[in-house]
């Protein structure tokens, strides 16, 4: 018995002894080469993978699977139960099969005899990977007790004083509330060790297990009364690593990964084995066997009374995890023009099944994984496909910020800072506000006031929240109506704009009923049950709802609409519903002839005529001809961009929040009073107080143009643009 | 070509011979691209590959080099294979590194997962089908044009007993069995040996092909086609792929029996591999239909297609020799082409005219929403209550390489999936009539339109026809989300009265002559041309569109000054969006004649066929107008 294979697993047990990843035994499980292994692709798993009677470690399969018997009982999880005093460790099925994962020491290995200085303790580290244990442990506490975020803006963090320890307070939370997980994010590991995250990304396999281990005994140290249902988990998130779907590639597998996308498709909750449970059938002695990577192995031979296949599953004594398949797919955001969007399968595991519907908007940090395929189970041929997938480790729902009121693109669109700097230099020409609105539809012919006016709209202005005064929410969308002539092109503006917001929804007034423009409830066939579907308002939360054709829309779709341009909610009440939805929408409207309702909650009101001058008509003749020989290169050397457009507008709506200064007040109150006036002499209210808030808006959208934290006076004399509002006499 | 039969025959020996040469080195997966492409360039190399498009895939040698002429339906999520291996064999245990490129199935031997050697590779799958509406003349030149030689293999292969099982399904489906009916260098008694093998074996293998067919469904975005769907696996630069793009792929063509055996023997698989299980059965019958129908085809080489007619060199624009030939006696085709159209119009030749004009048109650019130089017609005073509109369109499917006729009843637009949609329980897109390739014809016949109510479904199917015409684009329908999806249809409307639909360009038929029997009329017509003529009317119809085309400075100026001129007159008398239309007008009418910039005359010609139309239509209006 004197093969490095004992030697070195005794010394392992010696250093690290309440190491859960101390290697558990299971001989008959390795033995089987030639079965299903999980891919070895990275060098983490391909090591792991080799089955230790390959390697010169370890003499001969013989004496290991002796050796393993008789450790048995030590590796029982009562050995890692002496930090947490009592509270049992759970199984993470999200981690696959951890405690596999052998520790090596470096010392034997000759590939890495650099290490021969250091001491015992440090020269160890779990095979396949450059992770030592005690260190990595001894680094997450370090980080736990001293990062701190000044600089937090996530609004989770709100009830937390940004100037202690971060992760220190959510332990404390986590003794009060009693929920064994602690988030973390990977930015902050990143910022406080880049070495640390590093091994965190490449190995999370190994390394999640260790912080597992370094929380809680920081945790029972600190709270050594505290009952939680099982050990904290540590759920890292935000990866920086966050890819887009499509750029996942074999070099990703078995990596922290967070990749965004859409849930389309959950599966039932589906129970799967974690340990099974063996009796006897002549003695009755039990024995249980973890289930690894889908695979039991049973005891051929009864070890109390040495009778051959006499053991039983005994189904109902055997350990469960809840698992639960879901399709993500690719947001639609992610996607070149032309290609259909790609799905990737994520496994979920315990709590975290049930935890997005399909819908919802996720970013998911997981582990990558492949497996091989079978053809067929009794050829050895393989399918030379791999399956992939993601175990999840943390869901993060993009969208559920929405129902706080906050932008939910602040975290996602995180521009470069290259592409920052651009737009802060385009920001600093004195021309921008031109440039930009010459850059909105270049295909249209000139209309440039209504270009701007689409132009703040886009914008917006800024979102103030009065609710605890009692007065709500102040709208910050700018609604615009287009009226004019048929045939000037107002459609294609509604299309242009449809194209370039984020969350743009196009509907025509003609076939929109108000059910299809809010929200309607459908049955599902099946199942019987309720589903509130909603229409283009809803959809274009936080966007621009382009409606075309205003005036064929019938008096009870527009009544519908009362409420959302002023309140930004929906109110629904059917089928058993009752229910208020977010519809923080602007609205571009177009219509020929002018309608006479809503026309006091549309902030600009522009008039698209046919001036019918002879300049006119030879700039817009040029124009159009232009259209026809001009090449595709020339005409983008004479605009911006689509996309920097674009980039401009999101930064600006989502980093750039105005208020307006003392001057710029003192203007508006005065413009304000003056239109007043004009309106008194002739007996008559020329102007609403609600005029003053689109004034508001309007010079708020401007600042935000300049990307300035205040409106000025200049904002103001833009925000009135020429058109001081262009009303018709109503 | 003693050579030929290597590497068509057997392209993965060329492969694996590479792949041994190359000991290792990356840069054997470029050799092998450089060698097929190098083969395929000799003249008419291409022509020797058998083609899936017009040989029966029983009669095709599994593994061999075929080619298939196709257009990307869906795209499936990427996959990682292993793209070398090494395997044990278990008696000597010595081991061997083979490569898993253009290959399904690992070869025999035990594969060892533990080896370091495993490299992963990722490739992506794309469905193809035949490109939807392909009118039977492209396919028949096609088929004549092949110099393939396809024997039936007389030997007995492990993959023979799989034939018997697909002649049923031939059986079954009809359309395997007519689409396999074109010209083939089969010999005939072959035929009817199969069809003895069909009659002996067919009672026992009726339940299972049966279960087969009437489960699986192919997905042509159009009802009634036929041919064959393919699972292409690309392996090189797929992100310059785009759905509906219209591909020549050359590729091995892959039918392992194995890679259908999960979705027959499900419940035996899904036992072994938990995995399995997570997938709905629907989605596995969509992404692994068995291989004997759905055959795998993995690209060698894959060129897309600028157009599909077979009477062209493929690559139009570097054929110079033919495009000068051809622009020489372009004139006088035209002439023919249009008295040949005036014909069929009754007698209309302004209609002719726009029908050449629309034809030929094609969106060549788009400006931010805007398309430029789509051209849709409608052709309003169709007879009703007569075929005649049904064999207007089946004259323009015989100039057209590819077209659809699309009746709008009232029960076609409430039924009809018009909007591809994603089924996200079998993970695909599920095609609709709107999924074509680029310059198909959609031929909306409005006649069959009857009073009464449009459901949810007919709206939807309007809006998107609106949408179609107006922005030539189509919201792909997902379900959570729509996405858009450019495309470049030639849409023609015929109707009784004006279209309900926008339209950029309409006339009124108005028939000089008045046969009796209408029907008759057109069937003499059509006999009395040559097939030698309709051929040179394909060509012209397909060069014309592919023709450059510019505007000189000087020509601007003029137009400019037109403009102005007009306006001053009557501001009413021309909008800017009568413009659009002129210069559209005018493009086409220039490239109709062979001309590639627009001349004065060319200008003038168009404002003056713009004249004739427009004053038409109002007279039209004028006569609507006293009616009630």
């Amino acid at each position: 018995m004197s093969s490095p294979s004992s030697s070195a697993r005794k010394r392992v047990r010696s250093t690290a002894s309440e190491d859960p990843l101390t290697p558990r035994p299971h001989g008959a499980q390795e033995s089987s080469t030639g079965e299903l292994q999980p891919l070895p692709t990275s060098p983490g798993t391909d090591l792991q993978s080799l089955a230790p009677q390959d390697t010169s470690l370890f003499s001969s399969p013989v004496p290991r699977r002796s050796v393993s018997q008789s450790e048995v009982d030590a590796s029982s999880p009562l050995i890692y139960d002496t930090p947490s005093r009592g509270t049992p460790a759970r199984q993470r099925p999200d981690l696959g099969s951890v405690r596999k994962a052998p520790q090596v020491d470096l010392c034997s290995e000759p590939v890495s005899g650099k290490a021969a200085g250091q001491n015992a303790g440090q020269k160890l580290v779990i095979w396949g990977t450059d992770v030592n244990v005690g260190t990595c442990k001894e680094k997450f506490q370090r980080f736990l007790q001293q990062f701190i975020d000044p600089t937090s803006r996530e609004g989770e963090n709100v009830s937390l004083d940004l100037n202690e320890p971060l992760y220190m307070q959510k332990l404390d939370e986590i003794s009060v509330v009693g929920e064994p997980v602690l988030n973390v994010n990977c930015g902050h590991v990143q910022a406080f060790d880049a070495d640390l995250y590093r091994q965190l990304i490449c190995y999370p396999q190994e390394v999640i297990p260790t912080f597992d281990m370094a929380v809680n005994e920081l945790f029972f140290d600190r709270f050594p009364d505290s009952i939680l249902e099982h050990q904290i988990q540590v759920r890292p998130y935000s990866a920086l690593k966050t890819r887009n779907m499509r750029s996942l590639n074999p070099e990703d597998i078995d990596q922290l990964i967070t990749i965004s996308g859409m849930v389309i498709r959950t599966s039932q909750l589906i129970p799967e084995m974690q340990e099974a449970f063996f009796r006897c059938q002549v003695c009755a002695f039990s024995t249980q066997v973890e289930v690894d990577r889908g695979r039991i192995a049973e005891p051929a031979v009864c070890r109390n009374c040495n009778t051959t296949h006499s053991m039983a599953l005994v189904h109902n004594r055997s350990v469960f995890s809840d698992k639960q398949m879901i399709k993500l797919q690719e947001s639609p955001e992610d996607m070149p023009a032309g290609q259909t969007p790609h799905t990737t399968v994520v496994y979920a595991h315990n709590d975290l099944v049930d935890k997005v519907q399909p819908g919802d908007r996720v970013n998911i940090t997981g582990i990558y994984r492949a497996a091989p395929m079978r053809v067929n189970p009794r050829q050895s041929q393989v399918k030379s496909v791999y399956r992939t997938h993601f175990d999840a480790i943390h869901f993060r729902k993009t969208d559920e910020r929405r129902l706080h009121g906050l932008d939910e693109e602040n975290e996602q669109r995180l521009f470069t800072e290259e592409r920052v700097a651009t737009l802060r230099e385009l920001a600093a020409k004195p021309d921008v506000y031109e440039r930009l609105s010459s850059a909105l539809a270049p295909s249209i012919y000139e209309h440039e006031d209504i270009k701007k006016g689409i132009l703040l709209q886009l914008f917006g202005g800024t979102r103030k929240d009065f609710s605890q005064t009692g007065r709500g929410n102040f709208r910050a969308e700018i609604n615009i109506l287009l009226c004019g002539d048929p045939g000037t092109s107002k459609s294609q503006l509604l299309q242009y704009v449809f194209n370039l917001v984020p969350r743009g929804q196009y509907t025509s007034g003609k076939g929109s009923s108000a059910v299809g423009l809010t929200a309607y409830v459908t049955k599902d066939p099946e199942t019987r049950q309720l589903v509130l579907q909603t229409g283009a308002l809803v959809l274009s939360d936080n966007g621009i709802c382009c409606i075309d054709e205003f005036d064929k829309m019938s008096d009870n779709t527009r009544s519908v609409l009362h409420e959302v341009m002023e309140q930004q909610t929906l109110s629904i009440a059917k089928a058993g519903i009752i229910c208020q939805l977010n519809a923080r929408t602007s609205i571009l409207a177009a219509a020929n002839p002018l309608p006479h309702t809503l026309l006091s909650r549309f902030d600009l009101i522009f008039l698209m005529l046919d001036p019918q001058d002879e300049a006119y008509d030879r700039r817009l003749a040029h124009h159009l001809v232009a259209l026809y020989y001009q090449s595709e290169e020339q005409v983008e050397e004479e605009y911006l961009d689509m996309a920097v457009l674009k980039d401009y507008i999101a930064y600006a709506r989502t980093c750039v929040s105005p208020r307006l200064s003392e001057e710029a007040s003192q203007a508006l109150i005065e413009a304000y009073v003056d239109m007043r006036k004009i309106g008194s002499g002739r007996g008559m209210v020329s102007a609403y107080p609600r005029q003053l808030e689109s004034l508001i808006r309007l010079a708020e959208a401007h600042a935000k143009v300049r990307f300035s934290d205040k409106v000025e006076t200049i904002d103001n004399e833009c925000a009135f643009i020429k058109p001081r509002w262009q009303y018709l006499n109503m | 070509m003693p050579s030929s039969e290597d590497w068509i025959n057997n392209p993965l020996g060329v492969v694996d011979g590479i792949f041994a040469q190359s000991k290792l080195s990356p840069e054997w997966e470029r050799k092998v691209l450089e060698y097929f492409k190098e083969k395929l360039k000799l003249n008419d190399a291409k022509s020797w590959v058998p083609s899936l498009n017009d040989v029966p895939l029983h009669y095709l040698k599994p593994n061999s080099l075929v080619k298939f002429r196709c257009m990307v339906q869906d795209m499936f999520d990427p996959e990682f294979f292993m793209g070398a291996y090494e395997t044990v064999d278990p008696s000597t245990n010595s081991k061997e590194l083979r490569c898993g490129k253009y290959k399904d199935v690992t070869d025999c031997g035990q594969v060892d997962f533990n080896s370091r050697n495993i490299v992963t590779s990722e490739r992506q799958t794309f469905y193809c089908v035949p490109i939807p509406g392909e009118s039977q003349w492209v396919k028949e030149s096609y088929a004549c044009s092949s110099q393939a030689r396809v024997v039936p293999s007389t030997s007995y292969t492990p993959h023979r007993h799989k034939r018997s099982y697909e002649e049923d399904d031939d059986m079954d489906m009809p359309h395997q069995k007519e689409s396999s009916s074109g010209p083939q260098n089969l010999p005939d008694p072959r035929r009817n040996v199969d069809s003895k093998r069909l009659e002996t074996e067919a009672p026992c293998q009726n339940a299972s092909s049966s279960h087969c067919s009437s489960n699986l469904d192919l997905n042509f975005p159009l009802p009634g086609e036929r041919g064959p769907a393919c699972l292409v696996k690309v392996y090189e630069e797929w992100d310059s792929f785009r759905l509906n793009d219209m591909l020549e792929v050359f590729g091995v063509l892959s039918v392992d029996p194995a890679l259908s055996f999960i979705a027959d023997d499900k419940e035996v698989s899904s036992l072994l591999d938990p995995t399995d299980t997570m997938e709905t059965a629907e989605e596995q019958r969509a992404h692994s239909p068995p291989a004997s129908l759905v055959p795998r085809l993995h690209v060698l080489y894959a060129q897309p297609l600028q157009h599909n007619n077979p009477l062209l060199p493929s690559a139009i624009s570097e054929d110079k020799a033919f495009l000068s030939g051809f622009l020489s006696e372009l004139n006088s085709v035209r002439g023919e082409l249009l008295t040949y159209l005036t014909h069929v119009l009754l007698g209309d030749a302004l209609a002719a005219e726009y029908l050449i004009l629309h034809l030929i048109s094609s969106v060549y650019a788009r400006r931010d929403v805007l398309p430029l130089g789509k051209f849709t017609l409608n052709i309003s005073g169709c007879p009703h209550n007569s075929s005649y509109t049904e064999q207007l369109c089946q004259i323009i499917q015989h100039l057209m390489p590819s077209s659809y006729r699309l009746c709008m009843s009232l029960h076609n637009m409430n039924n009809l999936p018009m909007v591809p949609r994603k089924d996200y329980t079998a993970n695909r897109l599920v095609g609709g009539i709107l999924q074509l390739a680029s310059n198909t014809s959609l031929f909306l016949d409005e006649t069959q339109l009857e009073q009464g109510q449009l459901d949810a479904t007919g709206v939807r199917n309007i809006t998107a026809l609106g949408n179609l015409i107006s922005w030539q684009k189509v919201d792909y329908d997902f379900s959570y989300h729509q996405m858009e999806f450019p495309c470049n249809i030639n849409v023609l409307i015929a109707s009784e009265g004006r279209s309900l639909l926008p339209c950029d360009s309409q006339v009124h038929l108005r028939p000089t002559v008045s046969p009796p029997n209408v029907e008759e009329y057109l069937k003499a017509i059509q006999l009395a041309q040559l097939p030698s003529h309709l051929n040179k009317y394909r060509v012209y119809l397909t060069v014309a569109r592919l023709l450059d085309y510019s505007i000189s400075e000087q020509v601007t100026k003029a137009v400019e000054e037109d403009f102005v001129e007009m306006r001053k007159d009557n501001p009413q008398s021309i909008s800017a969006e009568d413009l659009h239309r002129m210069l559209v007008v005018a493009r086409l009418l220039s490239l109709s004649y062979g001309q590639t910039t627009l001349s004065r005359d060319g200008w003038i010609k168009a404002k003056q066929l713009e004249m004739v139309r427009t004053s038409r239509t109002q007279q039209q209006e004028c006569v609507n107008g006293n009616e009630p």
